[in-house]
């Protein structure tokens, strides 16, 4: 779910001068603090992401015997090169938690591409052929739309099995209805002008015209929709985790780890602490990002 | 609701919450809600401590012990060729009451004959009441056993075997054959409504249902006339608290005076505690590595010894045991008769079991699976965790094992099956009979036909003895064979033993004469609160 | 009016019937078996299983079995509980209302909390009070809530010992149970202490459970605000020489309303999916947990009915939720 009309005020006045598209959305956006902060938090992660086996101190699974549930070093008790203290089998909580930055980030990535991908092809067809094809889609849609989407993803990975690949499956079939419909009420809009008239008057095909004239009209809505999507996707897939229906031990993924540390709520706040922490922040960037996005990107939205 | 005031009603709260519970009220949080209030048909100890404070048995064990001592049957004779059972049973045993049933009489041998017939005999119109599946009944092998039962007279039943059978009072004693009021049943019968008897139960136990609400509550009173003498607690309610920690939580606060499974993390701080007791007990169980005796590379005797040195045991059950289990040496828990002490351990050894491994032609070690089950079971808290440690201990010595999981009754079946190549699985006694572990978990005939013998585990000298001490009466005679069984058992490694769980219990200090029951129940008749 | 109403309704029987078949496959798909799942170590004789299964009607054609379910489900039967044998309508009759009041309250906290937030926010466009609410209420849609409800625990629970942990009211207090509701039963019995009890229990869960929904609705009431407050009729009125406190509630609150009720309607679903999360984490007896314990035990026929009874009970309030729309705004009826 996403919020669907957010009229995030731009903090400043749109600046003078040549109104070039891409100029223009890169000055309303770099004016917008939040979204800044949320695409320099992202940077950062993605960059956690891609060299974690150099930054991270340790292997994420590699267990040392002597450092079972070990504090950050701060405390009393934390052992020295474990940062961020040690998980329940004495593997360091730091080194998971940046490996644990790339898994989400790429399940985020995965799940959206995933979703937007089918997402699109379902929606042109829909909107592009209308009829009882239309009429299918649409209801599936609906179906999937009604059910929460938590239970829906629960089932589906029920079916296919435990574990990252399926979870990610589950949570971008959830994702699917936003996409369809944003796609679909777009050619439609789309189909109607004048100018898609006249091209298939003066004889071009149908996939042409779709990938020529109206694909590119979709375009901005569904980046606004995709980056809000992989925040969404990465806190339901936090949650399958959770659940211990979403990546398997010892994948350091973040909601899996959460699941894991439940039973030391009492005694070793570290556990349950640090990885919920990430997936906040992983979330409220891409949210902000999302938003920043949307508002530079969506001229009828600038007030 | 401005904040400030939400936090003063808070406090208040607060101070509403730390007023005791009330003198004779013991709360004890269990872990799950029970199946239903037919014991005949349960399956988990869960249900098995919800329904044995409502009915009673013809024999019981006597609290915090194995042996089986008389109930609804004040004594018993058994017939020279040990096939015949004669029941001489209590007089003047009350039954509940409830809104919808007044009893008009005590119990008596009908409602015996009601208790097997209900499980035994298809005809019977219960027999498929709530549900046909009566699966304690049919796994004590009461269907093959029973030749017949008969009513004597109001007082006497007498139960005739195919066979004799030195653990068939025992079996008794087990919560499946708890009875109902056969009078009821044909009640509720007549009324079109016979599964009110399995959810608003009428028993003639210590203690009476008085509400239940799925997820949240059991709620019992002392029933006066129970024929043992009224309850010295006057109400007995299961506060059902599915998370370890919660339940510790609310054990502390004061919440509730027993719970069951504490998570091993909180145990220090039980131990701390000075309000709490933590009783403990070996429990009669095993937690084990099966490898896969018939596939590659585990039918070479050297690869599973190899592994089993390579595993760090004491590592292990240091970090998911904590203080919960003990390392297993034997296929049998030490507190049974006929352990083998004088057997050691494979040691810790990755070097020697490199050097094993490479004896036996894998020098560079091998890919291969590690099944762990999904779910906590009473020997093992956390199979997924102690995969991950094994995992990693594999990789030292080139073996790259992959965890793979399945859904708890796909797991266990096709672990049965033998799809895997190590897999975790365990087992708990049912009676304290070795022959229940040696050879219901690694007899050939397990191994065959989709068995327990996860190990597939079939050594004709392991199985001779095995075979043997089943049809030898004398107990010393017994012991020898197990012993001798245990050291093969240790030599051809057909599992790497990981360990028995201690059954630990945190009571509070005001609870006094709760008894750890062998069988890991819950029994609170015999419990006060000072 | 009335055909609006015949299309709304006429389009939601498809889309029951699309449910009912999507979840019956769905649930057929899960792999594993029931009954070997009761089982536990022991397993159990094939030839015992085998009856089962045919007792179970597992043994059918798929198609017959949502045939027989169909059929069955006409006649408002949604089946048996493999594992307690009970209907399933009177599993979820007696844990739906715990549910609803949690529901009900996380959103009533969401309310009481977002709408003036939302409203101040607006009135004070761009402030510090402004920015910072904003910044909140994103964090707050961000939030992983089976975390936040764990730190919830670990500070007010554990710590301070203020709230208790889990369950719906202190097991000492009997109360009979007459609607479900335990704040309303605990007030029929008379019972104060129990109600305060129940109250306690409640605070945490709402919390969690209406994190989401609070900064969503924040943050539509601040846009929705900022839309009608640049409206000609609101200058006018302001130019009248109205108070500014009387112009933002009585007139443009009131207008921006329309677009907040939508949303509120929208995050029936959310809620549920949360109500899930939250049940699980505060051992909640509601039917999110019902159901995720009926995955883990293969409990298809609970898995089925229940998912089609929320289902349907979702449905019905977008309905309701579509309706009350055409109703204030003739625009959309008239639409098709």
């Amino acid at each position: 779910m996403t919020i669907e009309a957010t009229h995030a005020s731009p903090t400043t006045k749109a600046p003078p001068g040549p109104p070039h598209p891409f100029a223009e959305f890169v000055s309303y956006f770099a004016a917008n603090r939040g979204a800044m902060i949320g695409f320099g938090t992202i940077v950062v992660l993605v960059l956690l992401g891609i060299f974690a086996n150099v930054i991270a101190p340790f292997s994420p699974i590699d267990t040392n015997t002597q450092a079972f549930l070990k504090p950050p070093v701060w405390q009393a008790g934390g052992v020295a090169g474990h940062w961020l203290g040690t998980d329940a089998i004495g593997r360091d909580m730091l080194s998971r938690l940046i490996y644990g930055a790339r898994l989400s980030l790429l399940i985020g990535l995965a799940v959206v591409a995933l979703s937007v991908t089918v997402g699109t092809v379902l929606g042109l067809i829909a909107g592009f052929f209308r009829g009882i094809i239309e009429i299918a889609i649409m209801r599936l849609m609906d179906i999937l739309l009604t059910l929460p989407t938590l239970l829906l993803a629960i089932i589906i990975v029920a079916i296919l099995g435990p574990g990252i690949v399926n979870a990610l499956i589950a949570v971008a079939t959830v994702l699917l209805p936003h996409y369809v419909r944003i796609v679909r009420a777009t050619v439609i809009a789309e189909t109607a002008k004048d100018y898609v008239t006249a091209a298939r008057l003066s004889g071009a095909s149908n996939l042409r015209l779709i990938v020529k004239e109206i694909l590119p009209n979709c375009a901005a809505p569904l980046i606004v929709q995709a980056t809000l999507g992989i925040s969404t996707a990465i806190l339901d897939a936090a949650a399958l985790g959770f659940i211990g229906l979403g990546a398997q031990p010892p994948t350091p993924e973040w909601g899996t780890m959460l699941a894991d540390a439940r039973e030391f709520v009492l005694r070793a706040w570290w556990v349950v602490t640090f990885p919920g922490i990430m997936i906040l922040v992983t979330v409220l960037a891409f949210n902000l990002l999302g938003d920043g996005l949307r508002d530079a990107l969506d001229p009828k939205l600038k007030r | 609701m401005s904040h400030t005031r939400s936090l003063s009603a808070l406090a208040i709260l607060a101070a509403l919450f730390a007023t005791p519970v009330s003198a004779k009220t013991l709360v004890y949080c269990s872990e799950g809600s029970p199946e239903n209030f037919y014991p005949g048909i349960n399956t988990t100890g869960t249900s098995f401590d919800a329904n044995s404070q409502i009915y009673s048995r013809i024999v019981d064990f006597e609290r915090g012990t194995t042996n089986v001592v008389p109930g609804l049957a004040e004594k018993w004779d058994i017939s020279k060729d040990g096939t015949v059972y004669t029941f001489h049973l209590r007089k003047g045993v009350k039954w509940h009451s409830n809104a919808n049933f007044k009893p008009t009489r005590d119990l008596n041998a009908d409602d015996i004959m009601f208790m097997f017939e209900r499980q035994w005999k298809p005809d019977n119109p219960y027999f498929k009441v709530t549900s046909s599946n009566h699966s304690y009944f049919n796994d004590m092998g009461m269907p093959k056993l029973l030749k017949s039962v008969e009513k004597v007279d109001a007082y006497t039943v007498k139960v005739t075997l195919n066979a004799p059978e030195a653990p068939f009072l025992s079996d008794l004693a087990m919560e499946y054959a708890g009875v109902q009021s056969k009078e009821y049943a044909d009640a509720m019968l007549k009324a079109g409504t016979p599964e009110k008897i399995d959810q608003e139960p009428i028993g003639s136990g210590p203690f009476y249902l008085v509400q239940y609400q799925k997820d949240a509550i059991i709620r019992y009173k002392a029933f006066p006339q129970f024929w043992g003498g009224k309850a010295k607690i006057d109400d007995l309610i299961f506060s059902i608290t599915p998370d370890a920690s919660v339940r510790w939580a609310k054990l502390q606060k004061g919440e509730c005076h027993v719970m069951p499974y504490p998570n091993p993390a909180d145990l220090d701080a039980m131990r701390k505690d000075p309000n709490v007791t933590v009783l403990e007990q070996p429990g009669l169980n095993i937690g084990y590595l099966a490898y896969n005796t018939t596939k590659k590379p585990f039918d070479d005797v050297r690869v599973r010894k190899a592994l089993n040195m390579a595993m760090n045991k004491k590592a292990i059950v240091e970090a998911v045991f904590l203080s919960t289990g003990v390392p297993a040496t034997n296929p049998i828990p030490p507190t049974m008769w006929s352990y083998n002490k004088s057997i050691k351990d494979d040691p810790y050894d990755p070097e020697a079991a490199k050097k094993l491994l490479a004896e036996a032609g894998y020098p560079n070690g091998f890919e291969t699976d590690l099944w762990a089950m999904p779910v906590q079971r009473p020997y093992n808290p956390n199979a997924k965790r102690i995969a991950e440690l094994m995992q990693a201990d594999l990789a030292k010595v080139g073996v790259k094992a992959k965890i793979v999981s399945y859904e708890w009754g796909e797991y266990r079946k096709r672990a049965q099956a033998g799809e895997h190549q190590m897999a975790q699985l365990g087992w708990t006694g049912d009676n304290g009979d070795p022959d229940n572990f040696l050879n219901t978990l690694l007899g050939c005939a397990a191994a065959k036909s989709n068995g327990s013998n996860i190990a597939k585990f079939c050594y004709q000298p392991f199985e001779d003895l095995v075979q043997k001490a089943k049809t030898t009466s004398d107990q010393a005679e017994r012991t020898k064979l197990y012993e001798e069984a245990q050291v093969i058992f240790k030599q051809q490694a057909p599992w790497f033993t990981i360990a028995h769980s201690v059954q630990l219990k945190p009571v509070r200090k005001e609870v006094i004469g709760f008894k750890l029951s062998p069988f890991g129940r819950h029994t609170f008749y015999g419990v006060d609160l000072k | 009016m009335f055909r609006f109403l015949l299309t709304r309704v006429s389009l939601v029987i498809p889309t029951f019937i699309g449910i009912t078949l999507l979840v019956f496959v769905l649930v057929r798909l899960i792999p594993g078996d029931p009954i070997e799942t009761m089982a536990g170590e022991r397993g159990i004789d094939p030839a015992e299983h085998a009856r089962l299964v045919h007792e179970y009607g597992f043994d059918k054609p798929v198609i017959v079995q949502y045939g027989l379910y169909l059929a069955r489900l006409i006649h408002g039967d949604l089946g048996r509980s493999i594992v307690t044998h009970k209907t399933v309508i009177e599993e979820f009759t007696s844990l739906f209302p715990a549910t609803v009041e949690l529901s009900l309250c996380a959103l009533a906290f969401a309310l009481l909390i977002g709408i003036p937030v939302g409203i101040i926010a607006a009135v004070r466009r761009n402030s510090i009070f402004d920015q910072g609410i904003m910044g909140l209420s994103l964090t707050g849609y961000s939030m992983p809530i089976f975390w936040w409800g764990l730190l919830l625990i670990l500070l007010f629970s554990v710590q301070l010992g203020w709230t208790p942990v889990s369950g719906r009211i202190a097991v000492l207090y009997f109360v009979e149970a007459k609607t479900g509701f335990l704040l309303i039963d605990t007030l029929l019995a008379g019972d104060i202490d129990a109600f305060w009890s129940a109250v306690s229990h409640l605070i945490l869960p709402a919390i969690v459970l209406g994190t989401v929904p609070l900064a969503v609705i924040a943050r539509m009431t601040r846009s929705a605000m900022l839309e009608v407050l640049g409206e000609d009729y609101i200058r006018t009125a302001r130019a009248k020489g109205l108070s500014g406190f009387r112009v933002v509630t009585v007139h443009a609150f009131r207008n921006a309303l329309i677009p907040v009720v939508t949303v509120i309607g929208l995050q029936i679903g959310v809620l549920f999916t949360g109500a899930i999360l939250t049940e699980t984490i505060f051992s909640w007896p509601g039917v999110g947990k019902w159901l995720i314990d009926g995955i883990a035990r293969r409990d298809y026929p609970v898995l089925q009915g229940g998912t089609l009874l929320i289902g349907s009970i979702i449905m019905a309030i977008n309905l309701a939720v579509d309706m009350t729309y055409g109703l204030i705004n003739p625009r959309i009826r008239h639409q098709r």
